[in-house]
């Protein structure tokens, strides 16, 4: 059920938290270049993100995965030959939200307050009410019901992340860029953040950069692993079971340690090299 | 605690002015070269009304200075965050109007705009302008990258960006410019009391040092620093409360 009440910027305002089924479109993009201190990071990749899905991108630090996210988010400008298309064939831009490792929290702003930040940045005041609605919904969801009106600066690490992901969230885009989002958190917030965002991030068309196996392993519908200069993503992975897996689950520790050997084989080609 | 900690500097400034009074009974220094605290102390006593008088008047310019001169550099480092084109070119005039002495252009202030509050209230904006600008230029553009790509995604318009994330980041940046500035806004306006005035602690300081009076002079100048010591805790307490978000140095 959803209802549109604001036509303009392609932020169309649903109603509930979950985006509609089939709005989130699949991805397409080849011809990524991107250099870094006049050597190419890659040349020429490819990648393809399905519909609905999470997709882990997983590789060593340095490698060009935040490149590569940039690059589809547009946040880096795209050199010729670079082709990114949407399945139902409509600019993506305004359809990307976006996750940071660093919560990128305002800190004069309280909780809700940075929850609602993108309608307020553009200034869309009957927009703005809904989103707030909304986000107290969300946050009480997430456990941060009693802080609302609380300053970034009095949050542990992950209650401010579970912050950026109701922002996330509130921002209604089908499609999300997840760059490293709980890679500065301790082992069990981790694992509680992950089964959040996988909860409510299900049915968008989702890209997560990592460099924990683990994580990919209980994300993912698909894994890559990123290796290589330049760097190429190799066929992907697709664990079975829905996301998110029980972290101690054979099946989730075997694909863990498959994308360690990917990664290490990858590492002792690149030390040959 | 805070009563131990004040302890030590009192002690310090009761000795050196103990050693001052000392110094010039058994010199025999003649008082208008360099009075002695205890006449001072008199002259606040016997004139309290005029230092009174002329302090006023000179608070008067520094706030108004202040106000003019924040304001203004505000504005400037505002429209250069947002105009890439208005930087390229204010930049350098900014820089420019800071290599010309302060008290090169006194006389012609004076001249221009009288010997009434307009050239004193200009002389504290020209010291406290630059300052104010530079810094908070400064702060509004080192904003962190991830916050930008955020706003970006978002569909923040640029004016969206510079009011909502670059101003309230810059806040820090722009308080730091702002204690600069009270602690030379009293430079200004007194320099532009001594370059020529009817009134204010400056002027009353070169007409009582012309009269041998240097007691006076003196007191006057003791109000002066009071005046910039209040000045500058005050502005820094304000600042405080606008920012409860940025962690307090103990």
């Amino acid at each position: 059920m959803s209802s549109v009440t604001a036509p303009s910027e392609g932020a169309a305002l649903i109603q509930t938290a979950e985006p509609p089924p089939g709005a989130a479109p699949a991805i397409a993009l080849s011809g990524a270049h991107v250099d870094f201190e006049d050597q190419p990071l890659f040349d020429g990749l490819a990648l393809d993100l399905p519909a609905g899905r999470t997709t882990c991108l997983l590789g060593p630090s340095g490698v060009g995965k935040t490149s590569l996210l940039r690059l589809i988010a547009g946040l880096l400008e795209p050199l010729p030959g670079f082709r990114l298309v949407a399945s139902d064939d409509r600019p993506l831009a305004g359809r990307i939200a976006y996750m940071a490792q660093t919560d990128l929290l305002l800190p004069w702003l309280n909780v809700l307050d940075n929850a609602t930040l993108g309608a307020r940045l553009r200034g869309e005041r009957a927009a703005l009410a809904n989103a707030r609605r909304r986000a107290v919904a969300l946050l009480s969801d997430v456990g941060l019901v009693d802080r609302l009106a609380a300053r970034p600066d009095t949050l542990s690490g992950g209650m401010r992340q579970r912050v950026a992901l109701v922002r996330t969230l509130i921002e209604e885009r089908p499609v999300v860029m997840m760059d490293e989002p709980f890679g500065a958190l301790d082992a069990i917030t981790r694992l509680q953040l992950q089964d959040l965002a996988a909860r409510l991030l299900a049915g968008r068309t989702v890209l997560l950069v990592t460099h924990d196996p683990l994580e990919a392993a209980r994300l993912g519908h698909r894994i890559h692993v990123m290796a290589g200069k330049p760097a190429t993503v190799d066929a992907p992975l697709e664990p079975s079971g829905v996301p998110p897996r029980d972290a101690t689950a054979p099946g989730t520790l075997a694909t863990q340690a498959e994308l360690l050997r990917r990664l290490a084989d990858a590492a002792a080609v690149d030390a040959r090299s | 605690m805070t009563g131990r900690r004040l302890v030590r500097p009192v002690l310090i400034a009761a000795g050196l002015l103990a050693l001052w009074e000392a110094a010039v009974w058994l010199n025999s220094i003649p008082h208008y070269i360099l009075p002695p605290p205890s006449l001072v102390v008199l002259e606040f006593i016997d004139r309290g009304d005029l230092l009174a008088e002329h302090a006023l008047w000179t608070t008067i310019e520094i706030a108004l200075g202040l106000v003019a001169g924040v304001s203004l550099g505000s504005a400037v480092a505002l429209l250069m965050a947002r105009f890439a084109a208005l930087r390229a070119w204010g930049v350098p005039l900014v820089v420019v109007s800071q290599a010309v002495p302060v008290f090169a252009i006194a006389p012609l202030l004076v001249l221009w705009l009288g010997y009434g509050i307009a050239s004193k209230i200009a002389m504290a904006v020209l010291v406290i302008f630059f300052p104010v600008a530079s810094a908070f230029l400064d702060g509004l553009r080192r904003v962190d990258p991830g916050w930008l790509d955020l706003a970006r995604l978002m569909g923040a318009s640029p004016a969206a960006v510079l009011f909502q994330i670059r101003l309230p980041a810059a806040l820090p940046a722009f308080a730091s410019g702002v204690r600069v500035a009270a602690a030379v806004a009293p430079i200004g306006a007194v320099i532009g009391e001594w370059v020529g005035a009817s009134a204010g602690l400056g002027y009353l300081m070169m007409q009582q040092l012309a009269r041998g009076q240097t007691a006076l002079a003196f007191a006057a100048l003791v109000v002066l620093a009071a005046i910039g010591v209040a000045l500058y805790f005050l502005v820094d307490a304000l600042l405080r409360r606008a920012m409860p978000w940025i962690p307090q140095q103990s």
